[in-house]
């Protein structure tokens, strides 16, 4: 078997060259990689932040708010580890809380980013990453369909707890043609922050004593 | 397998080789797995299409530099180190610098390294050839992908959701909106053809209709090399 180049000398067939060639290979695409993620992490992680901004600012509406809603952040301790909590405050005064939570979708994970208001109602919830199949289950997203809007309002009483469930399981919630398991790890994905908000509402409506107020 | 390296490039042969005669979906029957995975709609074909155009074009291009000190018995594992470090800096460059367009299309990018067809041109050409005819080469096998994807995509899309290149705004900005067109207003959808079976089975139409195309342009061929010989 020759190549197409000129001559093949008989080194090349030695089993050292060819470890070589390959290392070689491996360490110029491992250099690469590592440049490619140094010079793209600080553009990615910026990207991230504006990302996170501007979900956000979807799930918890402006006028409610006069701060900094990713400086004014909090850490709670919760059972899976820790969750960062964004605040929006009018004056020192908690109107609504924002955090992410996570359900098992049909391919992987699925982000939920929920704001909730100080009653605990749902303010808006967004789907932040998902794998879930394209055409079928990214209906989830905003920009795709009105569907995760249907959230907006309602709490853990409203509708009863039986019926935070989509409509197929008896509950009060669209699922789409072809993909039911998708909406359905959504609805108990935002179930599930509901209460993990009920549960901690004291720790996290705890007016922020150690800002500033800004005036007002 | 020994093909001396040519001097005189054919380039029509290459352009049509990619488009048409040697299509990667078409002829060689390639890159099946992101084609169907992809293709509900006639937008996500365009964007995997376009992306996996420049990986053709940059691993063609790299193989062909590398080719003279790579040697047959550890070829495959560097031509795949090549793609899979390619597919990963436009993962992470599109990120940064692209990052709308990376949003509609991040879930694809990681599935052109599942596109045989790109170790199939670097195995089968770019390793043989110089660099400007490996790089068009890539184009155009890219540019044949691409063809198929928005093809199949159109009609899975037009039959399944009733609309043709949906979302297309936020993958080409929005100067290009006017592209989105609703084809069947309160249309209710016909899965299967979103489905992976729908891509097969609209593939499998496809493929007929170019076994038709051809036969009937080798007929028309024949009979005017016959005229030509009854001419004579």
């Amino acid at each position: 078997m020759s190549t197409t180049t000129v001559a093949n000398p008989s080194y090349r067939e030695r089993v050292g060259y060819q470890a070589a060639l390959l290392g070689g290979f491996a360490l110029v695409a491992a250099a690469l990689l590592v440049i490619g993620d140094l010079a793209t992490r600080d553009a990615i992680e910026q990207r991230r932040a504006e990302d996170l901004l501007a979900s956000l600012s979807q799930v918890i509406p402006a006028d409610l708010h006069d701060n900094d809603l990713l400086a004014d952040s909090m850490t709670l301790d919760t059972a899976d580890g820790e969750l960062t909590v964004y605040r929006a405050l009018t004056g020192l005064d908690v109107a609504g809380v924002a955090f992410e939570t996570v359900g098992q979708g049909y391919a992987g994970p699925i982000r939920v980013l929920l704001g909730i208001d100080a009653d605990g109602r749902v303010l808006g919830a967004r789907v932040l990453s998902h794998t879930e199949t394209p055409g079928l289950g990214d209906k989830i997203e905003v920009a795709r369909d009105d569907w995760i809007l249907s959230f907006d309002g309602k709490s853990l009483g409203e509708p009863p707890p039986e019926r935070w469930a989509v409509k197929k399981d008896g509950g009060d919630f669209d699922q789409f043609s072809g993909a039911t398991i998708t909406p359905r790890a959504v609805v108990s994905t935002v179930k599930g922050g509901l209460e993990l908000f009920a549960d901690q509402r004291d720790a996290l409506t705890a007016s922020a004593v150690q800002q500033v107020s800004t005036g007002e | 397998m020994s093909t001396a390296e040519k001097t005189d490039t054919n380039w029509s042969r290459i352009a049509r080789d990619g488009v048409w005669d040697n299509n990667v979906v078409m002829a060689q029957s390639l890159a099946l797995c992101p084609l169907l995975a992809v293709t509900g709609t006639a937008t996500n074909g365009l964007g995997l299409g376009l992306a996996s155009t420049f990986v053709m074009v940059a691993s063609g291009l790299l193989v062909s530099l590398a080719r003279g000190i790579i040697t047959p018995q550890v070829r495959i594992p560097v031509f795949v180190l090549i793609i899979a470090t390619l597919v990963t800096l436009v993962d992470l460059g599109m990120n940064a610098w692209m990052h709308d367009l990376h949003k509609v299309l991040g879930l694809f990018i990681p599935l052109i390294v599942t596109n045989c067809a790109i170790l199939g041109r670097a195995e089968s050409f770019a390793s043989r050839q110089a660099p400007l005819p490996a790089v068009f080469d890539g184009l155009m096998m890219g540019v044949g992908f691409t063809l198929v994807l928005v093809a199949l995509g159109a009609v899975r899309e037009a039959l399944g959701s009733g609309t043709l290149f949906a979302n297309a705004s936020m993958l080409l900005g929005e100067s290009l909106s006017w592209l989105e067109v609703t084809l069947i207003p309160d249309y209710r959808g016909f899965l299967l053809m979103i489905l992976p079976p729908g891509g097969f089975i609209a593939m499998g139409f496809l493929l007929a209709g170019k076994r038709v195309l051809d036969r009937k342009l080798a007929a028309r061929q024949q009979a005017k090399a016959a005229g030509l010989a009854a001419s004579a």
